[in-house]
């Protein structure tokens, strides 16, 4: 074991964690801490684009976008922080540009910019180019970029470390965590003045998803344990064109560029339910619009699956801009997509909710304003909220790189005017507990089991389509399955390179934030963005225009409401 | 339908040296390898150990060597591969567990290289412009994920461990043939010694390997020609 000690620590090398970092290089003691290495980290499969009201190819204007987020989120977005997101993405993605990230352009050499989901024109008339793209690699290219720029600021990372555990001190301040070296099985200590959580999502605790193997949650797991609140779980964003059975995604840009849903007889269902944006409409409503289409028998041969079409797209404009979807299509499924239709479903893909933050990635203590000091949050591991209810289509991207520099410029003034907490008593034991229990106790059942059957259950009971019954049964489905977990038992007792160990530890964080999404879920009886709920079919802002919080106490967990900020739209009617 | 994967392990807490061990497993053939190695991880034996995360070939994390050949083992169907296949880490990399291999020396040599833009003031307000043509002239070499499937699939580096290796010159060339950036002639100096591109004899194996179909062995000659031209 050792101890190190910086004055901030960044879990999470994704682009939320590197934009963080990239502000305190040089300028603070720091690490960043992530069990991939920082390239590997999911900011890397973002495909479509990064939304800025740029206006290069058409007008365009922040608050233009700023109506469509708080739309798209179905009301319950933040819209102080919506305002900032779509403000500070004009500058934020001049920036990356800066950097050197190469975005596609306009023969003038300006960004060229292309549709997304949802962005639109004078609040609501038409589709509008907004997104700016590096081909159908945005976030590979956003990735390298600041890994590039962490390099050349000689950030230092502590590569394959994975947290255990978050640490307070006695007076409630975050002051570090514990973590694993994974190469050699050590359990650390890194102290620090602060702590930033930046651990991406967590998509994996559903069957079909597009979320990396890593996106398991621990982010959201660990500090909930530790008492600090998650803010709208049950939001959780399901992709409408998923490849059929691997989840994989094809992203929204192919319906920007022109692709159409089909659906088993051939029809181009989404105009029918939404005539102005058709297939452009937001994520949540064409998950719905496919789910719809599959129940009543229009599924491809009767089964759950429907085409996306792109081969009436000339063969140039697929190559020029979505090569690398269009070879997903190839390797995976044996489909040449400039003559064939690909078989798609919805998948997980996006947690709304998270780690309730303010403007400046501070984690809130509980519905108040309050925060806690020293603890930081940014990109999909947190809620700040400005996805409200469902996110629009490139605005993950801007959240990662808008807040995760203002979380990394707020620490870095936070590190300089305070001291170092002390740490608690002994603080390794909880981890270091955990971490021997897994290790020792008998297996009477495969984690593998487990966790096949929690996908699956949170699949069939609590993703697209919700109801009162699917939820209590998923609720009870938990109690089951945390039971199986405390039985089921790992082979490799070793210590190098554990990565028995390390996907036993994942599963836990999973049943956690699955708990976090059934109880949130269950609690709101109402339908809004990507939850939808059969048995309350209809949005209620008389009772439900707001966040939900959930925390651990020692009686159990507590769920209380939050308001949201309105500042320039009333809620209305979401109509596309 | 039945195949055997055969694999190289090696746990340092209990090998002397590595061995061979075989599974056979019921997949469909257009399941990837990674499904294969996840199901023996699952269902048959936890100790095996590899890395992954993105599943669909974006990340770089499983690059390993399959019947003598580098892939990634999530974008490689049974279906290319016969009945049995032979599955070892990559060669010229010092292995920590099974197909985990050490890859510091790797991310060193591309820290090397300098792979971040260099370039002076940038226009308050706006973009550094640039053409689509001219992005056109690096774009191939953006689309490394340093998987290191080349840089180990390259025979010079399994002989010497100073050759900054393929990944390392694409990642420079990347910038090099960058419109927006000046630091160029740093970089060529840094390529133009004998652990740099004058190492590369051409064997074409790197440009095979990747992945991300990217001209590997074309983008070192690349360099090899402007550094020639140039005469820095
Ligand atoms: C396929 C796909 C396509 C997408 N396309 C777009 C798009 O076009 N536009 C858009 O705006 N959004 C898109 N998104 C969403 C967006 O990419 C993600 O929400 C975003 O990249 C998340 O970034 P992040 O920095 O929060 O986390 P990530 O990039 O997921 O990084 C998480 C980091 O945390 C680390 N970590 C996790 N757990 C631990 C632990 N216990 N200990 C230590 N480290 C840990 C990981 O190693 C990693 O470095 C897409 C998402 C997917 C899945
Ligand atoms: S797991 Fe990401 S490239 Fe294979």
């Amino acid at each position: 074991m050792a101890y190190f000690k910086y004055d901030a620590i960044i879990v999470g090398a994704g682009g939320a964690g590197l934009m963080a970092a990239i502000q305190m290089a040089g300028k603070a003691n720091i690490a960043v801490v992530s069990k991939l290495y920082p390239t590997r980290s999911h900011t890397g499969a973002a495909q479509g684009g990064i939304s800025a009201a740029l206006g290069n190819v058409e007008e365009d204007h922040w608050q233009w976008h700023m109506f469509d987020t708080v739309k798209g989120g179905d009301y319950i977005v933040d819209q102080d922080a919506a305002e900032v997101l779509t403000r500070d993405a004009i500058d934020a993605v001049l920036e990356l540009e800066h950097m050197g990230l190469p975005f596609n352009r306009l023969p003038d050499g300006r960004i060229d910019q292309r549709r997304f989901g949802g962005h639109t024109r004078n609040f609501g008339e038409a589709p509008v180019k907004r997104a700016c793209y590096a081909a159908d690699r945005t976030g590979h290219m956003i990735l390298q970029t600041l890994y590039q720029q962490g390099i050349k600021h000689q950030v230092n990372f502590l590569d394959e470390f994975q947290m255990l555990d978050l640490l307070f001190s006695d007076d409630g301040r975050a002051c570090g965590i514990v973590a694993l070296e994974i190469r050699t099985g050590e359990i650390h200590t890194i102290h620090a003045k602060c702590v930033l959580l930046a651990t991406g999502g967590f998509g994996r605790i559903f069957s079909v998803t597009s979320n990396a193997m890593a996106g398991t949650g621990d982010g959201f797991a660990i500090p909930f344990r530790r008492g600090v609140p998650l803010m709208d779980m049950e939001f959780y964003q399901f992709h409408p064109t998923g490849i059929y059975k691997f989840g994989i995604l094809l992203s929204e840009a192919a319906r920007g560029e022109g692709g159409i849903l089909r659906n088993g007889l051939g029809e181009a269902f989404a105009e029918r339910y939404a005539p102005t944006l058709k297939d452009l409409a937001p994520r949540d409503m064409v998950s719905r619009f496919i789910y719809q289409e599959i129940k009543e028998g229009r599924g491809v041969d009767g089964k759950d699956y429907v085409y996306l079409d792109l081969s009436h797209l000339p063969d140039e404009l697929i190559d020029a801009k979505l090569p690398d979807i269009t070879d997903f299509a190839r390797t995976y499924l044996g489909i040449e997509p400039k003559t064939d239709p690909m078989p798609i479903q919805p998948t997980a893909h996006y947690a709304m909710g998270g780690i309730p933050t303010d403007l400046e990635g501070r984690v809130l203590r509980d519905a108040s304003a309050a925060t806690i000091t020293g603890l930081y949050s940014a990109g999909e591991n947190a809620c700040v909220s400005v996805h409200g209810a469902n996110r629009l289509g490139t605005n993950s991207l801007v959240d990662l790189v808008v807040f995760g520099r203002r979380a990394g410029r707020h620490m870095l003034d936070f590190v300089r005017h305070s001291d170092l907490p002390a740490l608690p008593v002994d603080p390794e034991f909880l981890a270091r507990a955990e971490v021997s229990d897994l290790l020792s106790r008998p297996k009477q059942e495969a984690m593998a089991d487990v966790r096949r059957d929690l996908q699956v259950m949170m699949m069939d009971k609590a993703s697209v389509v919700r109801s009162a019954e699917s939820l209590t049964a998923a609720k009870a489905g938990l109690v089951e399955l945390r039971s199986r977990y405390a039985r089921a038992g790992i082979d490799d007792h070793g210590t190098t390179f554990n990565t028995d160990l390390m996907e036993a530890f994942e599963l836990g964080a999973m049943l956690d934030c699955a708990e976090a999404v059934v109880e949130g879920a269950l609690a709101r009886q109402e339908s809004r963005g990507a939850h939808y709920r059969e048995d309350f079919p209809t949005r209620d802002d008389v009772n439900w225009l707001k966040h939900t919080m959930l925390r651990k106490t020692s009686g159990g967990l507590e769920l209380t409401k939050k308001s949201v900020s309105i500042t320039e739209f009333q809620p209305k009617e979401r109509k596309y | 339908m039945d195949y055997v994967f055969r694999i190289k392990r090696y746990d340092p807490d209990v090998d002397v040296k590595p061995h061979f061990e075989e599974y056979t497993l019921d997949l469909a053939p257009t399941d990837r390898v990674l499904d294969g190695l996840n199901e023996i991880k699952w269902h048959h034996d936890g100790t095996l150990t590899y890395r992954r995360s993105c599943a669909h070939g974006v990340c770089g994390s499983d690059a390993m060597r399959i019947n003598g050949r580098n892939y990634l083992a999530c974008k490689t169907l049974m279906k290319e591969f016969g009945k049995k296949i032979t599955l070892e880490p990559l060669v010229g990399f010092r292995v920590i567990k099974d197909l985990v291999v050490d890859m510091e020396d790797f991310f060193a040599g591309y820290r090397s290289i300098k792979p971040y833009l260099i370039a002076g003031e940038a226009p308050a307000g706006a973009e550094r412009r640039q053409t689509p043509e001219e992005l056109a002239r690096y774009e191939g070499a953006t689309k490394c994920i340093l998987c290191a499937a080349c840089t180990s699939s390259c025979p010079i580096t399994w002989a010497n461990e100073t050759f900054v290796g393929p990944a390392a010159i694409v990642n420079a060339a990347r910038f090099i043939y960058d419109s927006r950036d000046e630091g160029a002639a740093e970089r060529l100096r840094i390529l133009n010694t004998n652990t740099g591109v004058w190492r590369c004899r051409t064997v074409f194996n790197c440009t095979e390997a990747c992945p991300r179909d990217i001209e590997v062995t074309n983008t070192i000659e690349d360099v090899k020609r402007t550094l020639l031209l140039e005469q820095v």
